[in-house]
């Protein structure tokens, strides 16, 4: 087996160098791929040098550690032999509600200032999961797209620490019955019932029903808790889709989920992280 | 009042007794008046209206009675002549003078000196009202009783009334010190309100600036520094130490001059730079013939800190502060400017910093403390303050 790689994603450098220096001492066989001080820069550097092992910062510039976790879970390839999905470590100053959930243990977190024997703790553990990883490989390159059941508590744990989204159903304010759309002068009163799916972009929500499409401006994360979550799913990080239009579900090669819809031509990609939703009784 | 009870032919002791009956009655009779939102039942207005009243009597037909059994042990005369007598008396005193102070006054704490000629007044009435129905009721004849024996009927006339005089000031301190005392406990509860919502202020204020993960995320930079760089380290501690001072220590009603100021923003820039890295660039600009201008205390330290806050630190590329002051006339003009990502978009809530310098400007130069944000292409987001100079 390779030496196993590690990316760092930290945006103080002090704080980089500092976690580099104490992993040296910790793992002495653990190589640094790269060192990235932002979330985007940590998505790509991970894709491009594949590390076994992600320290993700919870607080970076443009995007946090978490969201780059989920999109790097994405755009992570699943096709048969391709490496496994890295295990992750989170890193944070102080981030109280975080760390209550990280304690579920999918995947592990350290407190800033890091201290060498809580960090040996976590190279132990990390140890012993690729150890896991490189034993069951096989395994799972022949079962395809299977996820193994590490990956899935890690899916279900990040959409914990990321809002909630798509987690138990979250006690509506009230639910909407309405969608109030503008256009022009007139604002049309919509029945949610006649929504397909909505989807975020750039500014607005689009909302779209079999005939046309209408913008508001309520951001999902404000929309979302008064929709009705037995009939409205997250299936995307911008996509929420009305259940009673879906037709049917497939995967295509790479293993990735689409939804065929009922009254709109087009195609919704199910994301890794909500793709839980969709399983055969 | 005891003497006046054993020698007495006819028991004009109900004169010192009376008043207890009517001052007890009193309290509720005060408080009714003066202080309408006082808690308790007992300030009720219903229950002041009715059942006191009536215990009001009672209690002096009981007064009425001990005195007459009094009278009847040690003195002259029978029970009943004596009871006759008590009951009579007391019963008018205590009534003119009830009657009399709810028709007089109104509002105790303003008029309780009518209480001065009211009290006399109403027990000589009652004695002499009193006395002439007993006597009408016995068949007796008061105006022999004083032609035979005057100076006893004098003595005893006047003996009543001092005493009832007592008796009233008594109760009239007692219901004093209850009044200030209730007083007392409203201000007190006035005070603690205030002092609760000026500490919630406070700790709102601390904790917004001492961010715990501001704190850790320094602390964590330090012990790296501590290994490989001990003398950046100590720097690092000293600008803590620095900041953590003014943040902890610092009175915000106190003024102080402008190079201050700076020196603390400068604190926390120092200690947000080695954080950054090359991330963070910052200017200080203080002209000289400003230094020692005098400006509130840390105002523009949540500026500063927004800026950082929601200005570069979110921005990938980082960027610059810059903080300047200057002189229009009259008016000190400071200026925090930064590149970061801007404004969030209008609508949102301004944060409690922001509107922590708003009320600050306002309470010390009411209209012409003024903060705006001023539209500018190079710098994204740029706070303006400006307020008059304070003439030392």
């Amino acid at each position: 087996m390779n030496p196993p790689s590690a990316l760092i994603a930290e945006d103080e450098p002090l704080l980089a160098d500092a976690l580099r220096q104490e992993l040296q001492r910790a793992w002495p066989e653990l190589t640094i791929a790269a060192t990235v001080g932002d979330g985007a820069s940590a998505v790509r550097q991970a894709l491009a040098l594949q590390p076994q092992v992600l320290f993700l910062d919870i607080r970076m510039p443009g995007m946090s550690g978490l969201e780059a976790a989920a999109e790097l879970m994405e755009v992570w390839p699943v096709a048969p032999g391709s490496p496994a999905f890295p295990a992750l470590v989170f890193v944070t100053a102080y981030d109280q509600y975080a760390v209550q959930a990280f304690d579920a243990q999918a995947v592990d977190y350290l407190l800033k200032p890091v201290q060498a024997d809580r960090l040996a703790r976590t190279v132990k553990k990390l140890r012993l999961a690729l150890e896991n990883n490189a034993q069951h490989a096989p395994q799972t390159v022949a079962s395809g797209t299977t996820e193994t059941a590490a990956l899935e508590a890690t899916l279900a744990q990040l959409r914990g620490l990321l809002g909630g989204a798509g987690g138990p159903p979250q006690t509506p304010a009230s639910t909407l019955t309405h969608i109030q759309a503008s256009v022009g002068n007139t604002i049309h009163m919509l029945p949610v019932t006649e929504v397909v799916y909505f989807e975020a972009a750039d500014k607005y929500m689009r909302v779209l029903t079999a005939q046309r499409e209408y913008l508001i401006r309520t951001p999902l994360r404000e929309l979302l808790p008064q929709l009705d979550a037995r009939t409205f799913w997250q299936i995307h990080r911008s996509t929420v889709v009305n259940t009673a239009f879906i037709d049917c579900v497939t995967r295509d090669e790479t293993g990735k989920l689409w939804l065929q819809l009922r009254g709109r031509p087009e195609r919704l990609v199910v994301s890794r992280l909500f793709a839980y939703l969709f399983k055969a009784m | 009042m005891k003497e006046i009870d054993m020698t007495a032919r006819y028991p004009n002791h109900q004169i010192t007794t009376r008043p207890v009956g009517a001052f007890h009655v009193r309290p509720g009779a005060f408080h009714r008046k003066s202080l309408p939102l006082v808690r308790g039942p007992r300030h009720n207005p219903e229950t002041m209206n009715q059942s006191p009243n009536l215990r009001r009597v009672l209690l002096a037909v009981v007064f009425n009675t001990a005195i007459a059994l009094g009278i009847t042990t040690f003195g002259e005369n029978g029970l009943v002549v004596n009871l006759v007598y008590s009951q009579c008396i007391g019963l008018c005193i205590w009534g003119l003078i009830d009657f009399g102070q709810y028709l007089f006054i109104a509002n105790f704490q303003t008029q309780k000196q009518r209480l001065f000629w009211l009290v006399p007044l109403g027990a000589a009435l009652g004695y002499l009202v009193g006395t002439t129905v007993a006597g009408a009721l016995l068949s007796h004849s008061v105006y022999g009783y004083w032609m035979d024996q005057p100076s006893k009927a004098l003595g005893f006339f006047l003996v009543s009334l001092s005493a009832g005089g007592v008796i009233t000031y008594f109760f009239l301190s007692r219901e004093q010190l209850a009044h200030a005392r209730e007083e007392m406990a409203r201000t007190q509860a006035q005070a603690e309100a205030a002092q609760r919502q000026a500490a919630e202020s406070q700790l709102k204020l601390l904790q917004s600036q001492l961010e715990p993960h501001m704190l850790f995320n320094t602390l964590a930079n330090m012990r790296a520094l501590i290994s490989h760089n001990p003398e950046q380290a100590q720097q690092m501690l000293d600008h803590l130490v620095a900041y953590l001072r003014a943040t902890l220590g610092s009175s915000r009603t106190t003024l102080q001059p402008l190079q201050t100021e700076f020196a603390r923003l400068r604190d926390y820039l120092e200690l947000m730079a080695i954080r950054m890295g090359k991330r963070l660039n910052f200017t200080l600009d203080l002209p000289p013939e400003l230094a020692d201008v005098a400006v509130p205390a840390l105002l523009l330290q949540p500026l500063v800190e927004n800026a950082i806050r929601h200005g570069l630190e979110p921005k990938v590329e980082g960027g610059t502060i810059t903080v300047q002051a200057h002189l229009d006339q009259h008016l000190l003009v400071l200026d925090v400017k930064d590149t970061g990502v801007g404004l969030p978009p209008e609508g949102s809530t301004p944060g409690f910093g922001l509107a922590q310098v708003r009320e600050r400007l306002s309470t010390l130069y009411g209209p012409q403390g003024t903060i705006e944000f001023i539209a500018d292409d190079a710098y994204h987001t740029w706070a303006r303050v400006i307020f008059p100079v304070k003439q030392p």
